[in-house]
């Protein structure tokens, strides 16, 4: 019963911030802050979800625990990849202050 | 169990969920730039992990995890690929 309330509770905190993700991806100015969103936020609401379907269900858990595994493996490696090559192909930086502490580091397309 | 069920539980929260995909796919239609598109599609595949989780836990079947499971995997190697592509375009040049 217990287990019900948790798994339920779960479900609830990891819609609730993919909901949160899903809105910073519409409302923040660029593309580096919406990943900031999108990604933090998603991660977390997603293994939520996954979490609490499996103490909610009559499921094998195992598969949800790999899914999980995967999940806070891949989503933060994917958005740092893809962080990386937003900045080398010059997307806008909004809303920077002071200097870009990348200029030197990486080769970016100014255009 | 009294109250509601689990299959009512997972249509009330596959509601939110709907709105996020809404939103996500707004900014996959509207966003500026390649890497906004890439990021929205990013969002969509998590808010796919989502359905099929709330859908095992509806249905009780647990093939719904293994689907979420594989949209993970599918994600991974897609967001690599677009990350390849975004990086590669500037070599072009």
């Amino acid at each position: 019963m217990i287990a019900t309330y948790a798994g339920i509770v779960l479900l609830g905190l990891g819609v609730l911030l993919v909901l949160i993700a899903a809105i910073g991806l519409v409302r923040l100015p660029d593309a580096f802050q919406r990943m900031h969103a999108a990604t933090k936020a998603g991660t977390l609401g997603t293994t939520l979800i996954v979490g609490g379907a499996i103490l909610l269900g009559d499921v094998v858990p195992t598969t949800g625990f790999l899914t999980i595994l995967f999940l806070l493996l891949t989503l933060p490696t994917g958005a740092q990849l893809l962080g990386r090559a937003a900045y080398v192909a010059g997307e806008p930086l909004v809303g920077l202050e002071g200097d870009d502490p990348l200029e030197q580091l990486l080769d970016r397309n100014a255009d | 169990m009294t109250g509601p069920t689990f299959p009512a539980i997972a249509a009330i929260l596959a509601l939110p969920l709907c709105l996020a995909l809404a939103l996500a796919g707004w900014r996959m239609v509207t966003g500026p730039g390649k890497a906004d598109r890439f990021v929205a599609f990013d969002m969509l595949t998590a808010v796919g992990i989502g359905f099929a989780a709330l859908t095992a836990v509806a249905t009780g079947r647990s093939g719904f995890l293994d689907i979420g499971l594989g949209i993970a995997l599918i994600n991974f190697v897609a967001t690599a690929a677009f990350a390849l592509f975004l990086e590669r375009k500037k070599d072009d040049r």
